[in-house]
């Protein structure tokens, strides 16, 4: 039953058949759909369920037990995903048949159901059930009461899940959910973000008083140099690659659910409070994720489906979302709508900043939860980067008949430093200086806590020499390069840097192998083969000579790996350990010497780092553009960016995070928008014919040049910060570009041809 | 999706009689686009006759310097099919243009002709579409249709046809030949396409079991003398937002013949006559070219989002005239 490439990786015949590696539990080990069904059948399963796809824990247990084949899957898990090897959550397959539930969408934006015609669709061979707010199980109250699945007749938002079927096989699941017929009592809804809008409230302010909104609005009054200026950005899709996916399996008195969201402990706690468990009969398993953040880094209403699918029918569910059901119910970012006013000195220099931000949540969210959900644009971001004596922000929040926004990609900070950049830009053609040579003017003094100045000059600096930035023409729309014009563009970078607390202990042994050792419970293929890279280049040493030791303090090292759900693994816990492994091995590097004076004494050294607020890594990010005169086409031909990266080490890997970071960038800078059809309510462009996304042709050369510094360094392992810091700036540098290309300022995105075809000289 | 039956016959009396004895029976080709419509529930066949492996997966010369083009050809054999290249440049770029090298492998001639359009309420079962569900009602009209139709269209229906082979075989006066029921036809591809009027449901005039075998192409002249130019909103892999299929033939200097297709603003290839007319024993001069351009798209009444597309055309039009008379020249 075991391929060779299982039994490579050392799997024991009877052990590895098929069974999650739960040896810390025999209930499990023993429930029905695992040993009960072992046998015949079962070989189609082993082949592509269980023992490929356990969590890593499971793996590390098992390659402890022959040197061989820990060694070839090390590596190997580095590559699985690129050589279809991994597995993922809606690929577990229990030994009881598989159920298989599909949503069905509201289409209305908001009313209510009245009624689901069930028994008509459950005459449909090999339907299971039908659920709906009328015959669905009651839940706790979770926080988050879009999850409230099926507990009240209400209808928010256009494609929330009003209704499923559960159904034998995945076809029969389409065709039911498609032929369920809902009887709503609709009302009229209100999908339209506008920043006058009636329901529009104020989340926060700068103080308002004498320092604040009136001296801002005074100085921009008097300014020698003063700007007023709106941008849009629209809304946003994940569109991850792996559809958001749940198995769900009720065992003899709880829960265990495989799901795509990496976030176990979150899914965990969310479950037991909806199913009234205590969290430790709630088991979460989150193998190999293709899609995280704002999409997935919180529960999402499919897990939620599965399990009550589950427990009604018995049986083991699987949910596994379509790209269209996904673009209502995974989060998107808001639209915003972003008001900039600048005013500046004679020389450039700012004199006072104004940066009101209106977006959109739901009606259901919680006025009291402020827009932290989406990170606001005017975050503490927009005033890091340069040195303005008068500041005053405004957030505005617009209760609609919507789904709840999310984070995308990054939090609010980057279309906020899409509207900052920009109207930086802006504000240095009114005062007829370079766009650097204005930056560099108002960086912050070098010497104030957190300060943009060393960093930021430096990338500016180090950008323009690359970019070739000398000698730069500031007139718009005057070169040309046949039948295109041509513009360059500049932006700064800046993301917040956090760390959250974590230790690291490095060892050099007798037998001359480098033992990291890590608090974390386990820890995902690709993550510790980053670690290992990383202490390997720190170390000057070849990886191979680097071991990954996980487990808790005081030796445990060696013993079996804590459960996945045992507790306290947050995400962010398996994505923390970059920088003290980084310090551990600089500090035992520092120390080798003496090992050579003292032969034979083992090495160790320690380190922790602990930054919750590490103020903010840094970038400058440069594009060249390219509009053709007859039909208003973009091309980026360039993007360069240049990033402080701190004491990275595997500069290969972060330079790959930034490129793709900003590729991201590039995409919802020229292609990205959810389109809304104000009339029913709901995003109408649900798939990737219709939801544009660069591809390869639209990014040709795409660099990312790492500034070694002493400030604050993202995490190496942590790709979400660092494609917040890789997509800051971006959008505002191409579009800074077309400018200089053309002399037309577009201030919504995305900057398709629309905006510039008939503006263009055509001669 | 709903269960279907699939049959793959050998021959074409065999795929013509299958189809016809069962009412909701369909072609199969590439598949690229009707089987999305089947997955998001636009289209239910009850039987899938598949008939890319019938004996029209050739290109063949014809005895006077034409070709006929097998309906089964797959995209990417057309765009790198060496006469095609040489002889109808028009046809081979169309062809490369389009969807990603995955689709041009699958994709079929005749698929091509036939695939549906992208409006984005055709392709959503949850709202009205007089092309889906005839009397429901067109919500493009007054809804999201910066990328649809600002000429030929019907208040019944403002999709486009998306295309871009029969954007180049229009400008090259291909006709379509047709088995059927009565027996073979031919259909010039300027006549292929209904206009939607009050009832947009079928994009052809095919009659059901009507199955494409071929596309003839007229020997080649002028057609040496092409080029196909299409702007999306993306580099590669989209469809067009508005594409130009030219020939044109300029000798000491005058336009002696010359053909225009549109693509991207009509429920169908647009020809664009009028510039034709224009051009037509004229000096090849830009005045002229972008005189000509300037008539077209003759009687275009865009939407409240799309006036863009009339300049767009029209600039595309005369650079690509004005490129093909210096190539030629």
């Amino acid at each position: 039953m075991h391929t060779d490439r299982t039994d490579r990786r050392g799997h024991r015949p009877g052990r590895g058949a098929g069974i999650p590696e739960r040896a810390d539990d025999a209930r499990w080990r023993d429930a029905p759909w695992n040993g009960g069904h072992r046998g015949e059948g079962a070989g189609r399963r082993d082949g592509n369920g269980w023992h490929r796809g356990e969590p890593d824990g499971g793996r590390d247990g098992d390659r402890r037990g022959e040197r061989g084949g820990e060694r070839d899957g090390e590596w190997d898990g580095e590559w699985d995903k690129v050589t279809g090897r991994a597995r993922f959550a809606a690929e577990y397959s229990p030994r009881a048949a598989l159920a298989y539930a599909v949503p069905v969408q509201a289409t209305i934006a908001r009313g209510e159901v009245r009624n689901v015609d069930s028994e008509t669709i459950l005459t449909l061979p090999g339907m299971l059930a039908v659920l709906w707010h009328g015959n669905a199980p009651g839940l706790g109250v979770p926080e988050d009461s879009g999850l409230a699945l099926f507990q009240s007749p209400k209808v928010a938002y256009r494609g929330q899940f009003v209704a499923a079927v559960v159904a034998e096989t995945l076809e029969t699941a389409y065709e039911a959910a498609a032929r369920v017929r809902v009887d709503y009592a609709a009302e009229p809804h209100d999908v339209v973000l506008r920043a006058d809008h009636p329901r529009a409230y104020r989340a926060w302010e700068d103080a308002p008083g004498e320092d604040g909104r009136e001296a801002v609005e005074r100085a921009l009054r008097e300014a020698r140099v003063s700007l007023d200026l709106t941008y849009t950005t629209p809304a946003y899709h994940h569109n991850p690659l792996e559809p958001h996916s749940t198995v769900a399996v009720w065992e003899d008195q709880g829960l265990v659910i495989y799901d795509s969201c990496p976030g176990a402990a979150a899914v965990r706690d969310t479950l037991a409070e909806l199913f009234t468990l205590p969290p430790s009969l709630v088991r979460v398993i989150t193998p190999d994720a293709g899609v995280g953040y704002g999409g997935a880094a919180t529960t999402r209403p499919q897990t939620v489906l599965a399990a009550i699918a589950a427990q009604v029918t018995g049986r083991p569910v699987q949910v596994t979302l379509t790209r269209r059901q996904m673009f209502a119910v995974t989060g998107y970012r808001t639209p915003l709508v972003q008001r900039v006013r600048l005013g500046a000195d004679g020389r450039g220099r700012l004199v006072a900043l104004g940066h009101d931000v209106v977006e959109q949540t739901s009606t259901t969210a919680d006025p009291a939860a402020g827009p932290g959900a989406a990170g606001g644009p005017g975050r503490p971001v927009c005033e890091v980067l340069y040195d303005v004596p008068l500041r005053h922000r405004t957030h505005t929040v617009v209760p609609l008949d919507v789904p709840a926004p999310s984070w995308s990609r990054t939090q609010g900070d980057l279309p906020g430093v899409f509207a900052l950049e920009s109207a930086i830009d802006e504000l240095a053609a009114a005062c007829g200086l370079d766009p650097i040579e204005l930056r560099l003017r108002n960086l912050p003094e070098a010497d104030r806590p957190g300060s943009a100045a060393a960093g930021l000059a430096a990338c500016l600096r180090a950008g323009a020499e690359r970019f070739g930035w000398a000698g730069r023409d500031p007139a718009p729309g005057v070169r040309r390069d046949g039948r295109w014009l041509v513009g360059t563009g500049v932006a700064a970078a800046a993301y917040p840097v956090a760390q959250s607390p974590a230790e690291a202990t490095v060892r050099l042994d007798a037998d001359g192998r480098f033992r990291v050792r890590l608090a974390a419970p386990r820890m995902r293929p690709e993550e510790r083969a980053a670690l290992t890279t990383i202490a390997a280049v720190v170390l000057g040493v070849t990886p191979e000579r680097v071991e990954i030791e996980l487990g808790g303090e005081g030796g445990a090292a060696a013993g079996p790996p804590a459960p996945a759900a045992a507790g306290g693994d947050e995400p962010e816990d398996v994505v923390r350990w970059g920088m003290p492994v980084v310090r551990a091995c600089e500090a035992l590097a520092a120390m080798l010497g003496e090992r050579e004076a003292h032969p034979g004494v083992p090495l160790e050294a320690r380190a922790r780092a602990d930054a919750p607020d590490g103020g903010h890594a840094f970038g400058a990010q440069f594009a060249e553009a390219r509009v053709n005169l007859d039909t208003g086409e973009v091309r980026v031909p360039r993007l360069l960016g240049v990033f402080t990266a701190g004491s990275a080490a595997d500069a290969d890997a972060l330079r790959a995070r930034f490129t793709g970071a900003m590729t991201l960038g590039l995409s919802m800078t020229l292609c990205e928008e959810g389109e809304l059809d104000e009339r029913w309510g709901g995003f109408l462009n649900q798939d990737l014919s219709h939801y544009l996304l660069a591809t390869f042709a639209d990014a040709p050369d795409v660099a990312a040049l790492l500034l070694p510094g002493d400030g604050p360094a993202p995490d190496p392992a942590e790709a979400d910060r660092l494609t917040g810091l890789g997509t800051s700036g971006t959008a505002a540098a191409i579009a800074n570009a077309v400018h200089h290309a053309t002399g037309i300022r577009v201030r919504d995105l995305p900057i398709r041809l629309d905006a510039l075809v008939g503006r263009l000289p055509t001669g | 999706m709903r269960p279907f039956d699939y049959e793959r016959p050998w021959n074409i009396d065999a795929a013509l009689a299958a189809v016809r004895d069962t009412p909701g029976a369909m072609y199969l080709g590439g598949g690229t686009n009707l089987i999305d419509l089947m997955r998001l529930g636009v289209l239910a066949p009850e039987l899938l006759v598949d008939v890319s492996r019938l004996p029209f997966d050739r290109v063949e010369e014809t005895g006077d310097g034409g070709l006929v083009i097998g309906a089964a050809v797959r995209s990417a054999d057309l765009a790198s099919h060496l006469g095609v290249r040489r002889r109808y440049p028009v046809l081979a770029q169309a062809a490369l243009s389009v969807g990603s090298a995955q689709i041009r492998n699958m994709g079929t001639v005749a698929g091509n002709l036939l695939q549906r359009t992208r409006c984005a309420y055709f392709t959503d079962v949850t709202k009205p579409c007089n092309k889906r569900e005839p009397g429901s009602g067109c919500p493009a009209v007054d809804g999201v249709h910066r990328n649809l139709a600002v000429v030929g269209y019907s208040p019944s229906c403002v999709a486009t046809h998306p295309s871009d082979l029969a954007v180049a075989f229009a400008a090259l006066d291909a006709v379509v030949r047709i088995e059927g029921a009565t027996g073979p036809r031919r259909v010039p591809i300027t006549a292929f396409y209904r206009d939607p009027g009050d009832d947009p449901r079928q994009d052809t005039v095919l009659e059901h079991a009507d199955l494409i075998t071929g596309i003839e192409v007229p020997p080649a002249g002028a057609a040496a003398h092409s080029a196909y130019r299409k702007v999306c909103d993306r580099t590669s892999f989209a469809f067009a937002v508005v594409s130009v299929a030219v020939v044109l033939e300029v000798t000491a200097g005058a336009v002696r013949d010359c053909r225009i297709a549109l693509g991207g603003v009509a429920p169908k290839p647009w020809r664009a006559e009028r510039a034709e007319e224009v051009l037509y024993g004229a000096d090849a001069t830009e005045e002229n070219f972008a005189r000509a351009a300037r008539t077209e798209p003759a009687g275009a009444r865009p939407l409240r989002d799309n006036g863009y597309k009339v300049p767009l055309v029209r600039n595309l039009l005369t650079r690509t005239l004005i490129d093909l008379a210096k190539k030629g020249a």
